[in-house]
């Protein structure tokens, strides 16, 4: 948190009719869901299949270097989509709506190695609910780094940069042992609760299972082959890993992103809530091609408000919110993706130091982080 | 293994939706008009279609502005067409969202959904001598199947529709008549006035004697099971009620857990999920905010309304309600 409020000068009834205009928007848009929609996520699950089907048929020849290109580029492309605009959202919920169980937060599986379920807990429940709390939202640095000043410095955080880049290459795993609070898990007695295990067994299976698909079976079907697809699914999770670690980083590690007191929380209205997470997230500008390979999470601030809605009406949904910014004189963290990751890392490599200027922190806050 | 994790069958729906082993599905091939707000719509089902018996009814899914709604409608084709095809014909309703969209908007090509028909408003292995089908409106419908189905040798109809333009299958059923096929009465309520059912034994004086299958308003059925009772011939008649899905949407009312046994009362104003929870069941639940979708439950009966959107969402196999930003919109059925 800077030491300067960015929201002081709002007052109290201002903030509550900031979330009824918000409350509107979001109203007009469920009003609104229809045909096209559910085509939309039809057309997009149908394509990225399509698109994996044949990158995997491609890659039985991977022996050709042009094969290889080829279909490492596809499988990559297919594994972000899979991931981003379509397992992300549906398992937000984003499609419930249309009641087809085939695509349906209570059914749907992702290629990735966190079990949908977990993930939803951690994602859904506790991230989208205490947003860039400090000490209630494990995303804040996944518990292994310190990306705010008023996180606590620890000698192990000198290493972060280096901790960054190899989640970024093995995100998924990252999730999965994020998902199972991995850190606070493993102590004697922790390790043992029968809970903790199931769901460490659970990990485990999918584990395998994506494992075997794609370093077992799939280069074994190409024969000869072998090798070269046994690198090009490593390449292509590679790709997808530290691509949705880029995108994940810019929504809410970017400079200009708030973070807040667990106090500041307690009986928190709907206003307030809705103004957290504006102040809690960043987006990324870019084309239209850009929201897609996001998933739309380009679309952070509107996701962060609204994480039922269907993505793709999140563009139009970011028009609107981004005149409530102007209308309340708030700051809308925006940028092009590489300058939003050049910022997110700099924040990483800067807080991996002891904070410079212990001073610009009141003491009252001092106080309530000791407590905390 | 290869295709975790999807299973090959998502890949294959791509290709082959109707494929044998597939989801049972169906696609639409044709729409015909019966009457102005009645049609018939051909449908090829899948290869997992195991086939019915004149009189019975399916269940289709079909999408209608991107919600997946699921409607009984009887079959009302033959049940051996060399083609395949099956058809059912569907009147629409006031208001009834799935009727007007199949009757109105419905396109060749159209993938829906499908269960196996089903239902006990068919013949009897054993033909009956004399034969008398009671019906009106839409209750036609099922006893068309029959109608197309088995031919008898004395059969009688009588048949209830506001005017001769709304009777559905007229000039199929006048066919018939002409070729000595069928005995029919219509009853035109508009300018006759509802069908008494004292006045049976004036239309077909051998009621008493007939098999009877009877299908239409709730009203007429009753008159009809009560006349049946008193002459002392009851197990001669054969009723389908369409059940028409009227939930009244209150505020509040009686909240029943299925799962647990449970029930509780419950004002249109606290969460389900609070409910529940006073109640002594185990809900799922997360961020108590409907942002989380950890609190998603099956409604199974009854009506909830959405404390955000005061949209009403009414049961229907497969849905799904957020418990903490839904409340009771009259008595319902939560399975937990
Ligand atoms: S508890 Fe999170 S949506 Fe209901």
């Amino acid at each position: 948190m800077t030491a300067i409020d960015p929201t002081a000068h709002l007052t109290a009834e201002q903030i509550e009719e900031l979330g009824r205009e918000l409350d509107a928007i979001r109203d007009e848009v469920i009003a609104g869901r229809g045909e096209k929609d559910a085509a939309y996520i039809r057309k997009v699950i149908s394509a990225q299949r399509k698109l994996e089907l044949v990158s995997r048929g491609v890659l039985l020849f991977s022996i050709f270097p042009p094969a290889w290109l080829l279909g490492t580029a596809g499988l990559s492309v297919a594994k972000i989509m899979d991931n981003m605009e379509i397992g992300h959202n549906v398992l937000h919920g984003q499609w419930d709506w249309m009641r087809d169980p085939k695509i349906h937060s209570t059914t749907w599986e992702w290629d990735h190695v966190s079990p949908s379920d977990q993930w939803k807990h951690s994602h859904n429940e506790l991230h989208h609910t205490y947003t860039n709390v400090i000490g209630k939202d494990n995303d804040l640095g996944y518990g292994i780094m310190r990306v705010d000043e008023d996180q606590k410095w620890h000698p192990m955080h000198l290493g972060q940069p280096l901790w960054n880049f190899i989640n970024a290459c093995f995100f998924e795993y990252g999730i999965a042992a994020y998902d199972l609070e991995l850190g606070k898990n493993l102590s004697k007695r922790r390790r043992k609760n029968p809970e903790f295990r199931a769901r460490a067994k659970a990990v485990g299976r999918k584990i395998r299972k994506q494992v075997l698909k794609d370093y077992v079976i799939h280069p074994l079907l190409s024969g000869p082959s072998f090798l070269p697809t046994l690198g090009a699914t490593f390449t292509a999770n590679l790709v997808r890993n530290i691509w949705s670690h880029s995108v994940i980083m810019c929504g809410h590690f970017p400079e200009g992103v708030q973070v807040f007191e667990r106090r500041s929380i307690k009986g928190e209205t709907r206003g307030q809530w809705y103004l957290r997470q504006m102040m809690g997230s960043a987006n990324i500008s870019g084309s239209k091609a850009m929201h897609f390979m996001t998933g739309n999470l380009s679309h952070q601030i509107e996701h962060h408000l609204f994480p039922d809605l269907p993505s793709n009406r999140y563009a139009e949904v970011a028009v609107k919110v981004r005149a409530l910014f102007e209308k309340y004189e708030l700051e809308y963290v925006t940028g092009p993706l590489p300058k939003q990751v050049f910022s997110a890392w700099r924040k990483v490599f800067r807080l991996s130091l002891p904070n410079k200027k212990p001073g610009v922190r009141t003491p009252d806050r001092e106080r309530e982080l000791v407590a905390a | 293994m290869v295709t975790t994790p999807l299973l090959p069958s998502d890949y294959l729906d791509l290709v082959s939706p109707l494929r044998a082993g597939a989801d049972l599905r169906g696609r639409i091939e044709a729409v015909h008009p019966e009457t102005d707000d009645a049609a018939t719509i051909v449908i090829r089902p899948g290869r997992g279609w195991r086939g019915h018996t004149a009189g019975q009814y399916v269940r289709i899914g079909v999408d209608v502005d991107g919600v997946r709604l699921w409607r009984a409608y009887s079959l009302t084709s033959p049940t051996h067409r060399r083609d395949g095809r099956v058809t059912i014909t569907v009147k629409a309703i006031p208001d009834g969202k799935v009727s007007n969209h199949l009757v109105r908007r419905a396109r060749p090509g159209t993938l829906i959904q499908l269960d196996q028909p089903t239902g006990d408003f068919v013949l009897p292995p054993a033909k009956p001598a004399k034969v008398l089908y009671l019906t009106a409106g839409s209750g036609i419908t099922p006893v068309m199947g029959m109608l197309r189905d088995t031919r008898f040798d004395d059969v009688v109809m009588v048949h209830c529709a506001p005017r001769p333009q709304d009777v559905i299958f007229r000039d199929e059923l006048h066919g018939l008549v002409g070729e000595k096929k069928l005995r029919l009465t219509e009853v035109h309520t508009d300018t006759d006035g509802m069908l008494d059912i004292a006045r049976l034994d004036e239309l077909v004086p051998d009621w008493t004697e007939r098999e009877t299958w009877a299908c239409g308003p709730a009203g007429l059925l009753d008159a009809a099971e009560k006349q049946w009772s008193e002459y002392g011939v009851p197990e001669r008649l054969h009723t389908e009620r369409f059940r028409p899905s009227v939930v009244v949407a209150g505020d509040g009312g009686e909240v029943t857990f299925s799962a647990t046994g449970r029930t509780a009362a419950a004002d249109g104003a606290t969460p389900l999920l609070d409910v529940g929870e006073e109640a002594g069941v185990l809900m799922p639940s997360g961020c108590r905010m409907g942002i989380c979708f950890g609190c998603i439950t099956p409604l199974k009966s009854g009506a909830v309304r959405d404390l955000r959107t005061g949209e009403i969402t009414e049961a229907e196999p497969g849905v799904l309600i957020q418990t903490c930003v839904s409340a009771a919109a009259g008595p319902c059925d939560i399975e937990r």
